[in-house]
């Protein structure tokens, strides 16, 4: 039995904020109401004073690392660094070792995760088998298994036919397919965005380009099929503009991207710093503000980690040989607090639409909502904390964040899923 | 001066230290014995991933000329997918005792990663795309030589900007004395963004013509495969230094290559026989240049 004392509930832009106490009994929210007095042994009480609750975040694209790449991350470790984020339903992208092809390796994950996860694990099933870019993986039986999507996240289905396919066939499963836009031809040894960094250090550039081309293919395979697709970490201002007159066009398209590019520019790559290496890279600062832009009208529905781990060893050699991707769990509240809300006067409830009802729209799951009778999926958020992004404190086993010696407001402190504290005043309890 | 990785981080009063030092060193490569105490007792260690007669020779003779104990390695690239790493080389570099390490290496950003995981002085002979420091020095001393000051001048700087390690250097480095630099190359060999750095010319005429310098790049062959030049013969119709150019090019206009040059394909021979060009030289002032740049980073700061 949970009491959680002068909450300031938000539960999204459509709802008002209600400040209130909230009981929860079993994983259950069983009252919500003004000064609830209880007398219980077993009651712990949380003081929300000053603090903001919302409904626990949900992420459409992750990786897990597990089956494979255990020393980056695996299942458990990746689920207590979402859980640290107050992330309490992740989807992990297939591209493991062996990826996440066929059935028995959705089961296994799904094992896997009932096993050691304190939090929901959604497998998203790849698009072509190995990850090949070749032939269709069994989409169907892995929907049976419980995959939630497809992708092959990480690559680009190259092919447009085989694409077109892939749109067609997963529209009978009801599923979307989650697209990662690169053209490979046109991003062929690039490090990073082609633009004045790259020409300032001589690294190889991936053209802007390489991504918007891709997102207009897909736009127009999505119109012909009808297929829900699903344009993953847009990083351009090219793509958004493509996004939105596909959405004005009545395309079944929704899109995300990363907290990273609504807050970084490709200057964070001076001085060689391969923690900044992503894919796609980092952009400029005109692109940022057309991504807030898109955020506010809309045009982005929701925020994907792209928690990407990798080890330290990895990270810790020549540019073109480190591997692309930053861990994201843990500072992706701050990072949207920080650059959208203290930074953009974006409203506090829009993260709430970004971080839980969009993403669960776009899987085909009901939101997390606190409200009596609902499962008690929460977190409470202290949003006048400052912090420093600092590596001994991230929970994932691998520290390769961009935002390390960063300064973030807000602060993740208590994560409560289906009842359960998995984080309670900034400390893990799972 | 611990490292030397570049010439953007490298402020005008540390360039014209070096270049001054190198005026005394030249004296020295004059002289009969050719030899100085200046490093005596330290460990000089060339490491280079890509091949390189001419900078690894004018480094070795350098560090030999002032004394120094010499070793090379030389790496094939394919180590690195054998397992050994760059980092595990340094680790195995510093239980040798290395006092300076010279480094190429195809990736950009490679002399800074040794540089920031090691206790050894490191020198970048060139690093990928990014920067190669001493040919820079050594094309500026040559010009200082010649025209005698290296200060608002002309300069333009023909070819692949692009892939031009040396192109950076020299942008870096001659725009920290207020000269007007000017680039001109196939449009697919130049970076974007260019031109917030120095001026793009529209033609090789305008390039070349009234300029104090101009350094003539070396062109790879392998741009053909991947696309961004047509042929050798287009590119010296259209790109090269060859007859048709040359009478647009003043007699006293220095004409440098950081070299080895293909014939026929950037320049033409008949420019390389004039008397304003200089690739012999600086080939001789980039031992100089070298042997001062040894001297310093070998040398304790006190502050
Ligand atoms: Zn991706």
């Amino acid at each position: 039995m949970i009491l959680i004392k002068n909450a300031n509930i938000i539960n999204g832009s459509t709802k008002d904020t209600q400040k209130a106490d909230i009981l929860i009994v079993d994983d259950k929210i069983e009252k919500i109401a003004p000064d609830i007095e209880i007398e219980n042994p077993g009651l712990k009480i949380i003081d929300a004073t000053g603090k903001y609750v919302f409904p626990s975040f949900t992420d459409i694209h992750c990786h897990l690392r597990e089956p494979g790449f255990e020393y980056k991350e695996d299942i458990k470790s990746g689920s207590l660094s979402a859980a640290a984020g107050g992330f309490t339903t992740i989807c992990c992208m297939p591209n493991t070792n062996p990826p996440i092809d066929n059935r028995a390796i959705v089961a296994y994950v799904k094992y896997r995760a009932k096993e050691v996860s304190p939090i929901e694990v959604l497998p998203v099933g790849a698009i072509t088998k190995g990850l090949n870019g070749e032939e269709l993986s069994e989409i169907g039986f892995m929907k049976q298994e419980g995959i939630v999507a497809i992708s092959d996240d990480g690559k680009c289905v190259m092919n447009a036919n085989l694409m077109r396919n892939a749109l067609l066939y997963a529209k009978d499963f009801s599923i979307p397919v989650i697209s990662h836009c690169e053209d490979t031809n046109l991003s062929e040894g690039g490090q990073i965005n082609l633009g004045l960094v790259s020409t300032v250090l001589g690294l190889r550039g991936i053209p802007r380009e390489a991504e918007s081309v891709i997102v207009a293919r897909d736009i127009l395979l999505a119109k012909e099929t009808k297929a829900h697709l699903h344009i993953t970490h847009v990083s351009t201002k090219e793509s958004i503009e493509l996004i939105r007159m596909a959405k004005e066009w009545g395309v079944n398209v929704t899109c995300d991207t990363c907290p990273h590019y609504i807050s970084l520019t490709e200057e964070e790559v001076m001085g060689f710093n391969t923690n900044a290496k992503v894919n796609p890279p980092l952009r400029t600062e005109e692109d940022v503000e057309a991504l807030i832009e898109a955020i506010k009208d809309g045009v982005i529905d929701c925020i994907a980690t792209d928690h990407a781990p990798h080890h330290k060893d990895e990270k810790n050699v020549e540019f073109n040989l480190a591997p692309s991707g930053t861990v994201g769990f843990e500072t992706a509240f701050a990072v949207l607090y920080t650059f959208l809300v203290k930074k953009k006067g974006l409203d506090v409830s829009k993260l709430v639409e970004l971080l839980n009802i969009n993403p669960r729209r776009i899987l085909n799951l009901k939101p997390n909502m606190i409200e009596e009778n609902q499962k008690a999926n929460l977190v409470i958020v202290d949003p006048n904390r400052e912090w420093e992004v600092k590596e001994e404190d991230i929970v994932s086993k691998s520290k390769n964040s961009i935002f390390l010696g960063k300064k973030l407001f807000s602060f993740v402190e208590t994560v409560i899923y289906e009842g359960k504290i998995l984080k309670k005043d900034g400390e893990m309890e799972c | 001066m611990k490292h030397l990785l570049g010439l953007r981080d490298l402020s005008k009063e540390e360039i014209l230290k070096i270049l001054n030092l190198a005026k005394d060193m030249k004296l020295i490569l004059k002289s009969e014995t050719k030899k100085t105490p200046h490093l005596q007792g330290y460990s000089v260690v060339t490491l280079f991933y890509e091949n390189s007669t001419r900078t690894r020779t004018s480094f070795e003779l350098a560090a030999k000329f002032m004394s120094a104990n010499t070793t090379s390695i030389s790496v094939a690239t394919s180590s690195v997918q054998k397992g050994e790493s760059l980092l595990d080389t340094v680790r195995t570099l510093e239980a040798l005792k290395t006092d300076v390490l010279i480094v190429r290496h195809s990736v950009s950003g490679a002399a800074h990663f040794i540089a920031k995981n090691c206790s050894f002085s490191v020198i970048n002979a060139g690093d990928g795309m990014n920067e190669h420091p001493t040919q820079a020095l050594l094309d500026m001393f040559t010009i200082r030589e010649r025209l005698g000051k290296l200060e608002k001048l002309k300069i333009a700087i023909i070819g692949d900007i692009l892939h031009s390690r040396v192109a950076r250097s020299n942008i870096w480095g001659l725009k920290k004395f207020e000269n007007e630099v000017t680039v001109y190359g196939p449009r697919t060999l130049l970076p974007p963004f260019i031109d917030k750095f120095v001026n793009v010319a529209s033609s090789l005429e305008e390039a070349v013509c009234n300029k104090d310098v101009v350094i003539d790049l070396r062109i790879q062959l392998e741009r053909q495969k991947r696309g961004l030049i047509s042929s050798k013969y287009e590119y010296y119709e259209f790109f090269g230094l060859n007859e048709d150019i040359s009478k647009f090019i003043s007699k006293d206009t220095l004409i440098m290559h950081p070299g080895p040059v293909n014939r026929g394909v950037e320049i033409s021979s008949e420019i390389m026989n004039l008397p304003n060009c200089t690739i012999e030289e600086q080939v001789t002032n980039g031992i100089a240049v070298r042997m001062a740049v040894l001297y310093l980073c070998t040398r304790k700061e006190v502050n």
